[in-house]
Parts: C-alpha cells; sequence; structure tokens
C-alpha cells in the first residue's frame, strides 16, 4: 500500500513556537518522503540539538536525536555501517557551523550519500536568543544585550569549499519549493547540503518572515518586492557536466559568488552539484569489493554461538 | 641444563631501525623454541631522539622485563651512555669502537637532567664524560667490551661482495648490531638467515644485503670474540606458538568476534590497532562470501565516537580505539550511548596523563576517569586485561556484555601492552563466545525500544529493520524514545537503566570479574599489564619460599564488591600495585569493599614496571622495611 503523507507524522506534541519556520521544513521533508515513496524503517532522521533537534521525533521514520553539533557523525556511522538506509541530518546553524563546523568541514571531504538540512535562523532559540554563527557583524537582534561582535559565516560557501557535492538553499515559507528541493538533495549521490532560510519569530526580530517577504522594499505602488529569488528562475546553472578541473573551477567560483548575495537579493534554489565525486561508499566499495552486497550490518558473525570469522591465515603468519 | 633467562637490548635513534633489528632478535629466538618478552620504549619523535628495545627470552614462561640486561647492542653513544649501567656482571655491551672519544656534550639529544646525572656518576667515579669513560665503570663491574668497527664492517664487505653501495651504508647497522649480536651467543646462523628472509620476503634483493650482512657479522663476531658465558643454543619448541605485538591481541579479537567498523582518529599508543584492522579490512569468513570490517579514520575523537554509535545503531559490532586525550573527548557521547543503552566498545590503550603527559609512554592513568566518566548517572562497563593474550579473548567478552546489557564498555588496554612483544599460545576464535543478547532479528506487531521489562534490558531493534522503528534521544525518553519531563517516568527510567548495574554483576561469572592466582596473608591487588611482572616476581618469591597472594581485577565498574570481599576474607595485608601516581584502583577498593589498603606500589615514571622491582619492592614489605607508597623508578 503506498503510503500517505500523514503516514510521516508521528502523534508526538510539536512544542515549536507558534509561526515557527521549522513547521514548514518539518513538513517539507515529510512531503519529500511521501512523493519518494521511501519506507519508513529504511529511513533515518538524524538531528541536533536546539529547537530543531526535536525534528525527529516528529517524523515517523527511525530517529535518532543526538548532541549538539555532533549530528553528521552519528548519522555518517549509521549510514557507513548500513548503506542501504536513507539518512537525513538536521540541525540548527549554531550547531552546524558553530560547535560542529568541524564535522560539517570533514563530510564534505567524505562525501558519504545522505543529505544535510540546516535550520539557519540566525539565533540561538533555546537558550534565549544569542547570536549564531550565521548572525551578520554589527547586527542586534532583539536579546542580544549589544550587537554582535562576530562576523557571520556563509554556510554555502563553506559547504562548497568543504567538498559538499550537492549545495542549495530553500526558504521556509516556501514549502513546495523546499520539498522539491530536499527530493533533489536526497537523491544525489552524494552528499548533500540544505541551508534553509527560517524565521525564528520569537528572537530574530530582523530577519524575519515580513523581512524576507520585502515589506520594507515597498515602491511607489505600494508593491512589496521581496528578497527571495529562485536561481532556476534566472537561468543559473548549478550542475557540474564533466570532470574538468576548469569546469569544476567554474561552477565552484559561481556558487561562491552567489553565495556573497544578500540584503535586498536572496537567491534560494540550487547553488552547485557535483554528481561526478565518488561517494564514500564507493571509496569504500573500491577497497572492499563487497561492501554493498554485504556491509558491516548485514554481516553474519556467528555460528553456534561462536565466531564464523576465519583469522587463521594471519594467525598462521604470527606462529613461529 | 641451566635454565635460560637472558635479556638484550638494543638502542639507537629513532628512523634507525632498532624495531626491525629487535623484531628479528625476538623471531629469531622463538623460533628457536624460546619464549620471548619485549618491549619497546621510544620518544613522541619521527626522527633522531633515543629509542630502544629490551627483549627477554626464556625457556620457560615469562610475562614481563626484569632490571638486569645481559647483552647490549649499540650503534649510537646515546644508548651507551643511557644504558651501560644496566648491564650486569658477566653481560657485554657490543659497541662502535669508533665512538669511544665521542663527548657526553657531543650528543646534543642528551638532555640535560640526564645529563647532569650522568656527569655526577661519572664525577664520583673520576672518570671523563665520554664513551671511554662509561665503560670503563661497565668493566670494571664485570661486564665483557665488544668492541667493533661498523665502518669498517662495511667496508670489508663491500669489498668482499664487490657492492660498492654497502660502503657507508649506516641503515645496516642496525643488522649488524643484531647479527654479531646472535652470533656472540652462538645462536644457529641458519634462523637468522631464515627469519631475515622472511621479513624481506617481498623484497628479495634488501633481503640479499640484509643476509650478507647478517651473515659477514655473525661470522665476525663468532671468530673475533670468545668466551661470552651465555649461549643461546635453542630449546624445544612448543607447538602452536605464536609471536605477537600488543595491538594485536585486541584486533584480533574484534575482527573474531565480529567487530565490524571501527571508527578512530590517530593517537599514540592506539592507532596501531586500527591501521592492523584496515590492513585487513576484508575478513575471512568460515563457509560463506567474505566479511570486512569498515575502518574510518574521523576528524577526531568526538566523530569516532558519534561514528561508532551510529554503526552500532545498525547493529553492527561497532568499537574505537583511543588513548586518554581522545576519550576525554568522547565523554560527552559515552552518557549519549548510555542512556540511549546503545552497546559500543572503546578499547583504551591508556598512557601518561595528565594532558599530553608522556605521550609515548606508559601509565595505567585513566581508571577512575573511565569509571566516572560521562555527566549524570548511566550504566557502563569498564574492564581491564592483564595481557596481551587474554586481551584476544576478553575483546570478544567485552562486545558480548556490551550487547547482553545495552551498555557501552571500556576496555582498558594500556602503552606497555601495546609496545610490548611476546610469545604465548595461538589464539583460538572457537574459545570466543558470540551472545548479542536481545538483538532482534525480526519484528512483527508493535515495537517500544525502551520497553519495561522483568530484566530492565528491552529487546533491541536495529536501524532498518522492519518495524522497528524507535526513537533515541539524549534526553530523557518514554518507552519509544521520545522526550519526556514527566517525573515519575523519568524515574522508571532511570530505575531501568541503572538496574543494570546490579544484572551486570549478578550475570558476570566471577572468574571474568576477578582473577584470582591465590590469597595469602599478603595479597596483591592490581589490575591490567602490572599482571606479568606481578606474575614474575611471585614466582621468583615463591622459589625463597614466600607465599604472596594476588588477584587481578578484571571488572572494575560495577565494581565486584561481594566477590572481592569474600576473596579477601583471610588477607591481611593488602599491597595494591598500579601504574599511578594516586593508587587509583586503591580509591576504588577502599570506596567498594571492607578493606583498605596496606601499601602501594606505584610507577607513573612512563616506563613500565619490571619484575625485579616487583620483587624487590615486596620484599621490602614482607621484611617490614617498605613505606606505605613504594614509588618505582627503573628505565631509562
Amino acid at each position: 500500500m503506498a503510503l500517505k503523507l500523514a503516514d510521516y507524522k508521528t502523534d508526538v506534541h510539536n512544542d515549536w513556537c507558534p509561526g515557527c519556520g521549522d513547521f514548514g521544513i518539518v513538513n517539507a521533508i515529510q512531503m519529500a518522503l511521501a512523493e519518494m515513496g521511501i519506507e519508513r524503517d529504511k529511513a533515518a532522521m538524524f538531528s541536533g540539538i536546539g529547537c530543531s533537534g526535536k525534528t525527529s521525533h516528529y517524523i515517523n521514520t527511525y530517529g535518532i536525536h543526538t548532541l549538539h553539533g555532533r549530528v553528521l557523525t552519528f548519522a555518517q556511522g549509521a549510514k557507513i555501517a548500513n548503506p542501504e538506509l536513507t539518512v537525513v541530518a538536521v540541525g540548527g546553524d549554531g550547531d552546524g557551523l558553530g560547535i560542529g563546523a568541524g564535522h560539517f568541514v570533514a563530510a564534505g571531504r567524505r562525501n558519504v550519500d545522505m543529505t544535510y538540512i540546516i535550520f539557519d535562523n540566525g539565533v540561538y532559540g533555546l537558550t534565549k536568543g544569542q547570536a549564531s554563527p550565521t548572525l551578520k557583524l554589527g547586527e542586534k537582534t532583539k536579546s542580544l544585550p549589544s550587537p554582535n561582535t562576530n562576523s557571520n559565516v556563509n554556510p554555502i560557501g563553506l559547504a562548497v569549499a568543504s567538498g559538499f557535492t550537492f549545495v542549495a538553499r530553500g526558504y521556509s515559507y516556501d514549502v513546495r519549493h523546499l520539498k522539491d528541493l530536499i527530493i533533489q538533495a536526497v537523491n544525489h549521490k552524494g552528499l548533500s547540503f540544505l541551508d534553509v532560510l527560517q524565521p525564528c519569530p520569537t528572537y530574530n526580530d530582523l530577519n524575519t518572515r515580513d523581512w524576507y517577504a520585502g515589506a520594507d522594499l515597498v515602491d511607489e505602488a505600494q508593491k512589496r518586492h521581496s528578497r527571495i529569488y529562485k536561481l532556476e528562475e534566472q537561468g543559473y546553472e548549478p550542475v557540474v557536466h564533466y570532470d574538468s578541473e576548469i569546469e569544476v573551477n567554474e561552477k565552484m567560483s559561481q556558487a561562491l559568488i552567489k553565495s556573497l548575495e544578500w540584503g535586498t537579493k536572496i537567491p534560494i534554489g540550487v547553488f552547485y552539484k557535483n554528481a561526478l565525486v565518488s561517494p564514500y561508499t564507493q571509496r569504500v566499495k573500491d577497497k572492499i569489493p563487497n561492501y554493498l552486497e554485504n556491509p558491516p550490518a548485514k554481516q553474519n558473525i556467528s555460528k553456534n554461538g561462536h565466531p564464523n570469522t576465519d583469522i587463521s591465515k594471519i594467525l598462521d603468519s604470527l606462529e613461529v | 641444563m641451566s635454565s635460560t633467562d637472558f635479556t638484550w637490548l638494543i638502542g639507537g635513534p629513532q628512523g634507525s631501525g632498532v624495531e626491525s633489528a629487535a623484531n628479528i632478535f625476538s623471531k629469531v629466538c622463538a623460533e628457536m623454541g624460546y619464549q620471548v618478552f619485549g618491549k619497546r620504549e621510544f620518544y613522541s619523535n619521527i626522527k633522531g631522539e633515543h629509542s630502544y628495545f629490551t627483549v627477554r627470552v626464556a625457556d620457560k614462561k615469562i610475562n614481563s622485563n626484569v632490571n638486569d640486561v645481559n647483552l647490549m647492542a649499540s650503534f649510537d653513544a646515546e644508548t651507551i651512555f643511557r644504558h651501560y649501567d644496566e648491564l650486569v656482571s658477566g653481560g657485554g655491551i657490543i659497541y662502535d669502537s669508533d665512538l669511544e672519544e665521542i663527548k657526553t656534550d657531543a650528543v646534543h639529544t642528551l638532555d640535560a637532567p640526564f645529563k647532569e646525572r650522568l656527569h655526577k656518576e661519572l664525577e664520583s667515579k673520576n672518570k671523563p664524560f665520554t664513551i671511554a669513560g662509561v665503560l670503563e665503570i661497565a668493566k670494571e663491574k664485570g661486564v665483557n667490551l665488544f668492541p667493533v668497527s661498523f665502518k669498517a664492517i662495511l667496508e670489508t664487505l663491500s669489498e668482499e661482495t664487490d657492492n660498492p653501495r654497502l660502503r657507508g651504508l649506516v641503515r645496516m647497522y642496525n643488522v649488524i648490531g643484531v647479527s654479531l649480536s646472535l652470533g656472540l651467543v652462538k645462536m644457529p646462523p641458519d634462523s637468522l638467515q631464515k627469519t631475515i628472509e622472511s621479513i624481506f620476503s617481498k623484497k628479495p634483493e634488501i633481503a640479499k644485503i640484509n643476509q650478507e650482512t647478517a651473515n659477514y657479522s655473525y661470522n665476525y663476531a663468532t671468530a673475533k670474540f670468545e668466551n661470552f658465558n651465555h649461549t643461546l643454543p635453542g630449546t624445544e619448541k612448543e607447538q602452536q606458538t605464536i609471536l605477537v605485538q600488543g595491538f594485536q591481541g585486541t584486533a584480533l579479537g574484534k575482527m573474531a568476534c565480529g567487530c565490524r567498523f571501527q571508527p578512530y582518529y590517530p593517537i599514540t599508543p592506539a592507532s596501531d590497532e586500527s591501521v592492523f584492522l584496515e590492513s585487513n579490512e576484508i575478513i575471512e569468513v568460515v563457509d560463506d562470501r567474505p566479511g570486512s570490517i569498515a575502518v574510518v579514520q574521523t576528524e577526531d575523537e568526538i566523530s569516532a565516537m558519534g561514528m561508532t554509535i551510529g554503526g552500532a545503531l545498525t547493529g553492527t559490532r561497532s568499537a574505537t580505539c583511543t588513548s586518554g586525550p581522545g576519550f576525554a573527548l568522547m565523554t560527552e557521547m559515552l552518557g549519549w550511548a548510555g542512556m540511549n543503552e546503545v552497546p559500543v566498545v572503546i578499547t583504551n590503550y591508556q598512557r601518561s596523563g595528565p594532558s599530553t603527559g608522556l605521550p609515548t609512554r606508559h601509565g595505567q592513568d585513566d581508571l577512575l576517569f573511565a569509571v566516572f566518566a560521562g555527566h549524570g548517572d548511566f550504566p557502563k562497563i569498564v574492564y581491564a586485561s592483564g595481557d596481551i593474550e587474554e586481551s584476544f579473548y576478553d575483546t570478544g567478552n567485552c562486545f558480548n556484555y556490551a550487547e547482553i546489557f545495552q551498555v557501552p564498555l571500556i576496555h582498558l588496554m594500556d602503552k606497555f601492552h601495546a609496545s610490548s612483544v611476546i610469545t604465548c599460545k595461538r589464539f583460538d576464535p572457537q574459545k570466543i563466545s558470540i551472545n548479542r543478547g536481545k538483538l532482534l532479528e525480526k519484528i512483527d506487531g508493535d515495537y517500544r525500544r525502551f520497553e519495561f521489562t522483568d530484566d530492565g534490558i528491552s529487546p533491541r531493534s536495529r536501524l532498518g529493520l522492519d518495524n522497528g522503528i524507535f526513537w533515541n534521544t539524549g534526553d530523557e525518553s518514554d518507552e519509544s524514545g521520545h522526550i519526556t519531563e514527566d517525573p515519575v517516568l523519568r524515574v522508571k527510567m532511570m530505575d531501568k537503566r541503572m538496574s543494570r548495574l546490579d544484572l551486570i554483576l549478578k550475570e558476570i561469572p566471577d572468574d571474568e570479574k576477578v582473577k584470582s592466582f591465590g590469597v595469602e596473608e599478603y595479597t596483591i591487588i592490581s589490575w591490567g599489564s602490572t599482571k606479568g611482572p606481578i606474575l614474575d616476581a611471585l614466582e621468583m618469591l615463591k622459589k625463597e619460599g614466600i607465599s604472596i597472594g594476588f588477584i587481578q581485577l578484571k571488572l572494575l565498574h560495577p565494581f565486584p564488591s561481594d566477590y572481592v570481599n569474600s576473596l579477601l576474607k583471610n588477607a591481611k595485608t593488602i599491597i595494591d600495585i598500579e601504574a599511578n601516581h594516586s593508587g587509583q584502583l586503591g580509591k576504588l577498593f577502599k570506596q567498594n569493599t571492607e578493606h583498605d589498603i596496606d601499601y602501594f606500589i606505584l610507577k607513573y615514571s612512563g616506563r613500565a614496571m619490571t619484575s625485579t622491582e616487583v620483587y624487590d619492592s615486596l620484599k621490602k614489605i614482607i621484611e617490614n622495611k617498605a613505606n606505605k607508597r613504594e614509588v618505582l623508578m627503573h628505565g631509562a
């Protein structure tokens, strides 16, 4: 029986603030899973700590709510041990780009075939609104005692530079577009990254839903001009088509330049996609030929309660 | 026939082949039927600093090094300066005669505190601060000197074999050193040739050059030097003996018992284990297609631990291997694993702390840290192996315990284990049993991962299993794994998890908790790698008619109080022996039993205990001459 959207929802009470951008993201994930028809027990959602960390409890698949900054480590371990799983990791921008930034960069180098979604709202919500790594220098959200003294990290640029092979940005109030991005990300063979702009209605009074919608950018005819625009509608071409240094450099540079766009025009959509880089599972397979058919999680390790492993050749080499 | 108990030492700058020479020596001795116990000491350095290897060989089972050295092979000045005083009367020093006039000040790797001590000694004996000076002291003590010009050997050999490359090929010095040694002790030469051939089997050119050098040096020693009163003619070889390095015990144990995933971050002295596993990543399986172990080098130890947990969640037997500093980084995740009842094994090859400490030196520094690691109360197991052979079988047990009780387990090993080379009986994988506890293969109907059960352990699903969906969280959770802050449920869940500690004590057999080597009026308690030196020291005392008891604690958390109390009923004087400053086992022991510690024998110089030291201290205790705290210092 085909799975419906409702099948991917749990009955756990959702305690995010009314109007929270996170709702759009969790809906988009559920819609994407339903549209792809991914079996619930073949998918695992991993989450970090913070408001976004609760996401895994709201989705009716395997759900692993991990530790602050460490979600990628758990998720990669599970995927490498059982490459048949569809693995999606989620977390906040503080989680992934502050405390977890080292893992973020290292994950890019590994290119494990899974998806990482950052709920990007510029603040630490659950600890009452401190500045997060994506808040810009000098900005003062409402619970900051003084303007932000740190510069911001550029999530798209960092992902491209770190080696993520699918890098995109979504907006939590454009759920359908976000759902499509998630489907593309999950289908991508390699590590995909989605930076999702997600207004925090409680603590971020700068980057609000109205701000994204351009409420302050009315023209003479009193018409709003949304800051958000879609790359694909501007003819932006993110895909690396052939494996040459020139092509890769060009597409990477283009993505980096695009990632710097902010202010009155904020692009969403796919910034960079390179399916020509081998995913980590393939790299393991190159060393261990039957890894994909017989991965660690599928191996039988015993016979009649004793090891079925044969280490006699190694022992022979040690024997004197 | 007099029994053989012979200690050979080789030293030289790091990178000069000291380890290869020691491997050749150990292998030759083992091939010729001797039992071997070797240990490597080295600086945290790639090239140039002093490293040395002590190999003890005997015709009976030996478990440790001793203080006395019978023969030293040196090819640099530093080795002589650092070790000349370890030679016993009747022993011998093979040294490069071209070095005799070298002054201490010319050896830049001699550090100031050592030089100061050496100068004081030389001054007191009225000797010059040169190689000749220290050799005179050795000679006066009755040590035989065997001067050899290594340069001349290479020159002659180069001419004889018509191989100009050999002239000045200083990297052959190690082979010259070991071959001269084997010639001196009249080890049958075939075994040397055979061993070199097998070590360089993939590089016949190099094998040839080494064999020629070995042959020449061996004959040089037999022709030039006579009357060295130690010989190693060979003895009857025990069947099924292996020559094994420390880290191979746990590595082979992991392979055998089905560990199929090991993320790790490089750290001394733990990385060798992971590198060995990766070198053997394709695993042969009886009557089935090959299996494999996925070894992943991560970006840090936090990631290693996170990945290990992720792997374990898929039902894969997963482990990581680290040392103290790395384990420190893993502790937040250790709590997560405890909270979520995830069986993971952390092999901790301890080294000297605190902080970076002595990164390449020995210490049993992490016992209390392991027992108390992590914030909050959660169940875990801390288990320690006493020797390499034991560690193979213990590794199998560790994975069983972790899975049966669904807890993280810390398997304590240490640097002494890691850099020892021993002969022991060939490991028998069939002596390992595999028990995966309540791991499910199939689920029908409702499933709740943390369901309350009579024994406090819930059936365990795994990521990807049909109908087995569960949630995990580091927050307190309900039976499904969803977050709860309900006070009643919180208490029930805490009680469920923590009840496991009692269950562990109930279910693990007593002889897997504690190994008793007999309890006497004086009884030693100890844990981990001190086992070898203690057993050998007890053997020495037994020969004098002195019996001292020894119980080796293996399960250190939860602490087997009842069993230890019952064992020690008749012990009057308890002696705690361990390689750390504070007597960490002593503290645990005091906290968990009805006894107090009467004497501590401690060593925290970064060097492993020798049986000589343990013997001397025990003797002092028996003779009532010991301090409450005896601190051991032997070793360069």
